[in-house]
């Protein structure tokens, strides 16, 4: 009852301290700008939070966390607009989003599935503050229980999601997600530092490839050029369907679904280490199986949608126990985050555990504060969804060009490399290629999110545990079989095995027409193709950096193996069977007007013109030749879009403070902000 | 923008032949400091601590924005400012000791070379050690009961700052099997809450914000400190921790532990650069005299501050800023090695741990 004694005052005082109108007002403006910054893809949080930085030093506290927790709380509830509109994973939170939100919108549901989504985070991020609260005082031995076996399990809870996701055929999504764990692996390892898959002659790649780049061009580039290549609205129908009150009635019907998964949000986002980014494809995975009617996942089924959403508000606030009470950031966000509280007053709040002791009203203010700005940040989105919703009646071919301005530059703020686009582009046509096919592309990026946890967790989790079994048997096993452990493990066995059952019945992508042998055939032999050389490469990894090599070589041989097994089965079965799924053969794809390599070809473009004269001046080219030639504009609209396109990318890169991807040009000449 | 301004200015044109006269003014300028890093890391906190301080001191008050440009462990940022020309003086980096380490092992990535350019302000920290409480227990001020242990340790890197304790802890004749792949200090120290590392060290600003509060609680026992550097470059206690011994103390104390000698040369020599002259601001190569004058003026002007103390504590640690001659002199110290030391560390971390950089 001590805790009570001393919880409730504090509780009490927190309050007080939000209460005010200048920090509310604070806090609206934080809101504010995080909307603007969370609406335009793989920007996010840490943009917005280091704009703000200059102006902490010495800011009082509490209106200082008012406008910096406004804007971060907001972003992955306003990321949804790009998630479920343009099929653009706006951050790692929404990705599993897309996967339902997207069609629904294609089916002329988008304000249906914005709403119900936005009702999600709301409640997701209330029941994530009320239960931090209660558990902020009792955490710290809980998540101590939290040890490397532990965080393993849990990654692999979060791959074997891959289970329900696989598709039609298993074998292939198995394929998929070892892919992309192997492209997760590309780079120089984190253990011992050997280089896989990359040379120090290529600097980019021995960074590995970056999240945002791989959700991009996964997602975003398949549907955008498909899209355009039948050159029509998002929306197949001409209006938009019942609006928001339906999808708040959605959210109404499946609230237990939306309390389990905010509970899962809150749960894992608690976890120091694993980051949000497996978070919303357990809730998705859960929703799925927790649904009796499995048929429409995939197609446009809103529990997939409240899933997910109200998995990742929840996870910010479970986020902030690791980074308030340890000093450890759950996420790049946060780092700033806690960067810039020291920042604050005169540096009075220090994160970490004197947090609890000394200032546990700050404490809960950040945390009700964090609910308080989902609040405002849901009904700013509500009120904006009907309006921005439209977007998905115009025709595509006018949205198709800025939606590739805004990966291109989401891609290079990443890393501020030419490479980013180049990377976009090549993970982008991986992506056509996996979508065309039926090969399971949220597999595919659940392998590569995982990909580092799961070798960071098993080498070290491996190395203490024969550290402990050193000592004495028991230790050891007392060590990786903890009840954590044990539970986790049941659960991902029942989710598998359920999962398979029901993988067949979820089609991700529409039910694919089978056709040739041929092209199927060949893109199974590229991956095959990668995945041996990858071996190979591993395999000359030498032997006393095994932690480096371990785990390539075990998953790309699972991944051969499969391979191989369907290698076979396609040799064996005939064209008509599910194995060899083609979109170019019936439907969609296979009716469009356009042809993909011609559609593409406007991409390349872009980047080409970019290497050569730098972003701004490429964007001018692209913009104007596209909407005079491929969209037919006049003149005049050409005109009037084109600088509106330019106008938003310098707005936006000067507020940010952000640069453009330079050209040979720009390294010959000096040009003027923002030619340079 | 009066007239008399552009009186003055046309005068201080006419002056330009004696630049001694000549005012630099950032007046509307932009000063961009860029940081090798992500903005999440302790670079990132350090240069936006000195940025709006700075901004306040350079005349005209210009805005400092901090700019990240993260990759290749650091060494991308420092080769992009290699080919940096003097313009307006308005680019500024910051280096901190995980670019000097690469520079200082022939990291074959490495195309910068620091000597080329103009530090004009240098800074450091700290670093404690400390042990759980069983082992603690067994430390009397040397490390001779400490050898028959084996201890687990989160690592981020063996040719990280890492170094620095590895080798500390080799040459006391401990066994210390490092754990790598962490992301950060604070997660070694999370490993070592849970009792999977054995021992750890933070630097002194996370070790007053997290670990102390474990010694409170009598869960931690600290160990030693790395020490600090003297105005003759000796090592002393650390001011920040004058209760804790150095390490040169409990080697000195150790059995088999020497203070001289090659091991010994490359530990002081890694530690410099790792730790005392952890930080440096740097202007690019051809910067004239008059610019790097009015950054050493405001840097000066920055740590000259009555509240400086009372603000950095919190936030950078009390450790002292070097400017002028002084960084000219820390940066020196910082980034260079002798033949010896690095032959004797490159050898050592393909011996322990099979790492070459190569």
């Amino acid at each position: 009852m001590d805790l009570l004694a001393t919880a409730l005052p504090a509780l009490g005082q927190a309050w007080a301290l939000i209460l005010q109108p200048m920090v509310l007002g604070y806090l609206v403006l934080g809101v504010v700008m995080g909307l603007a910054v969370g609406v335009f893809p793989g920007l996010g949080g840490i943009a917005g939070l280091s704009l703000l930085l200059p102006f902490m030093f010495g800011m009082d506290p509490v209106l200082g966390l008012a406008l910096m927790i406004g804007m971060v709380a907001v972003v992955p509830t306003s990321d949804t607009f790009a998630s479920v509109l343009m099929g653009i994973p706006g951050s790692s939170a929404s990705q599993a989003t897309v996967l339902d939100g997207f069609p629904m919108a294609k089916k002329g549901q988008a304000a249906r599935a914005l709403s119900a989504a936005f009702t999600s985070s709301l409640f997701g991020g209330l029941v994530g503050a009320a239960f931090l609260t209660m558990f902020i005082v009792v955490a710290r031995p809980i998540v101590l229980s939290f040890g490397l076996p532990e965080m393993l399990m849990i990654s692999i809870l979060g791959l074997s999601m891959v289970a329900v996701l696989a598709g039609r055929v298993a074998l292939k999504g198995l394929a998929a997600a070892g892919l992309g764990l192997l492209i997760g692996t590309i780079g120089e390892a984190d253990a011992g530092g050997s280089l896989r898959m990359a040379t120090y002659d290529i600097p980019y790649l021995t960074d590995g490839l970056k999240l945002v780049i791989v959700g991009l061009g996964i997602f975003a580039v398949p549907e955008i050029v498909s899209l355009l290549r039948q050159d029509r609205a998002i929306s197949k129908e001409a209006k938009l369907g019942a609006g928001w009150g339906e999808g708040v009635r959605d959210w109404v019907a499946n609230k237990w679904l939306s309390v389990r998964c905010s509970l899962i949000g809150v749960v894992v986002g608690v976890i120091p280490g694993l980051g949000g980014s497996v978070v919303d494809w357990i809730a998705y995975g859960h929703a799925v199986q927790t649904t009796k009617d499995k048929s429409n996942f995939g197609k446009g089924e809103v529990r997939g949608v409240i899933g997910p959403e109200s998995s990742n508000n929840a996870k910010e606030g479970g986020g902030l126990v690791p980074t308030l009470l340890f000093g450890i950031p759950g996420s790049g966000s946060m780092a700033i985050f806690i960067g810039a509280i020291a920042l604050l007053g005169s540096g009075e709040i220090e994160v970490g555990p004197s947090m609890l002791r000394d200032n546990l009203d700050i404490t809960y203010s950040i945390v009700w504060l964090l609910a308080l700005a989902n609040v405002v940040g849901t009904l700013l989105c509500i009120a904006a969804s009907g309006g921005i919703a439209k977007l998905t009646t115009i025709r595509f071919t006018y949205l198709a060009p800025f939606l590739f301005m805004l990966i291109s530059f989401a891609a290079f703020q990443s890393g501020q490399n030419f490479e980013d686009i180049l990377a976009l582009f090549v993970i982008g046509l991986i992506g056509i290629f996996l979508r065309r096919f039926d090969w399971s592309r949220p597999a595919f990026l659940i392998g590569f999110v995982l990909s580092n946890p799961v070798e960071k967790f098993s080498n070290q989790a491996f190395q203490i545990a024969s550290f402990r079994f050193r000592k004495s048997f028991e230790e050891g096993m007392e060590y990786i079989f903890s009840p954590i452990v044990i539970v986790l493990l049941i659960v991902t066995v029942v989710s598998v095995v359920l999962g398979l059952r029901q993988a067949k019945s979820i089609m991700a992508e529409g039910d694919v027409q089978s056709g040739s042998k041929r092209a199927p055939l060949v893109f199974l032999l590229l991956i095959m193709g990668y995945v041996v050389t990858a071996l190979v490469n591993a395999s000359l990894i030498p032997d006393y950096n095994m932690t480096d090599k371990i785990v390539p070589l075990v998953v790309g041989g699972i991944a051969l193996t499969a391979l191989l097994i369907l290698l076979v089965q396609m040799i064996l079965r005939p064209e008509s069977d599910p194995i060899f799924a083609d979109k170019e053969v019936s439907g969609e794809d296979a009716d469009a007007p356009y042809g993909l390599w011609s559609t593409l070809a406007w991409f390349v473009g872009l980047i080409v013109a970019t290497y050569f004269v730098g972003f701004i001046l490429a964007l001018l080219g692209f913009l104007v030749s596209f909407l005079r030639v491929r969209a037919q504009a006049h003149w005049p609209k050409t005109l009037i879009l084109t600088a509106c396109g330019i106008a938003l990318m310098c707005v936006m890169a000067g507020a940010l403070n952000r640069d453009f991807p330079p050209g040979l040009l720009q390294g010959a000449v000096d040009l003027p902000w923002p030619l340079n | 923008m009066t007239i008399k301004y552009f009186a003055a200015s046309a005068v201080s044109a006419v002056c330009l032949a004696a630049p001694a006269l000549a005012e630099v003014d950032f007046s509307g300028k932009t000063i961009e400091w860029v940081i090798p890093f992500s903005e999440t890391g302790g670079s990132a906190k350090w240069a936006n601590f000195f940025a709006p301080l700075l901004s306040e001191e350079l005349p005209g008050k210009p805005t400092v924005v901090v700019k990240f440009m993260p990759g290749a462990g650091s060494t991308k940022g420092a080769n992009w400012f290699q080919e940096q020309k003097h313009d307006e003086g308005t680019v500024l980096f910051g280096t901190s000791g995980s670019t000097q380490f690469p520079y200082l092992l022939d990291d074959p990535r490495v195309r910068y070379e620091y000597s080329d350019w103009h530090p004009v302000m240098a800074s450091g920290t700290g670093g404690v050690a400390y042990l759980n409480p069983t082992d603690g227990e067994k430390f009397d001020g040397t490390a001779n009961n400490l050898k028959d242990i084996n201890f687990i340790y989160g690592s981020q890197g063996a040719t990280r700052l890492d170094l620095v304790p590895l080798l500390a802890w080799e040459m006391l004749g401990m066994n210390v099997e490092p754990v790598f792949g962490i992301k950060g200090r604070g997660d070694g120290r999370l490993m070592f809450e849970r009792g999977e590392a054995t021992i750890d060290y933070q630097t002194s600003s996370s070790y007053l914000g997290a670990s102390a509060d474990l010694v409170e609680k009598g869960q931690a026992v600290p160990m030693m400190t790395w020490g600090a550097l003297d105005e003759d470059g000796n090592i002393v206690r650390d001011p920040t921790f004058p209760d804790i011994p150095t390490f040169k103390e409990v080697c000195e104390a150790t059995d088999g532990c020497e203070t001289s000698g090659e091991a010994w040369d490359a530990w002081k020599a890694f530690f410099i650069a790792g730790f005392p002259v952890q930080k440096i601001a740097f202007l690019p190569a051809g910067t004239p005299e008059d610019v790097i004058a009015t950054y050493t003026a405001a840097f000066d002007a920055v740590r000259n501050r009555d509240d400086f103390a009372k603000i950095a504590e919190k936030r950078v640690g009390k450790y002292p800023v070097f400017v002028g001659e002084g960084a000219a002199k820390a940066t020196q110290r910082g980034t260079t090695v002798s033949a010896e030391a690095k032959a004797f560390v490159t050898n050592w971390l393909q011996e322990a741990y099979g790492v070459s950089l190569k």
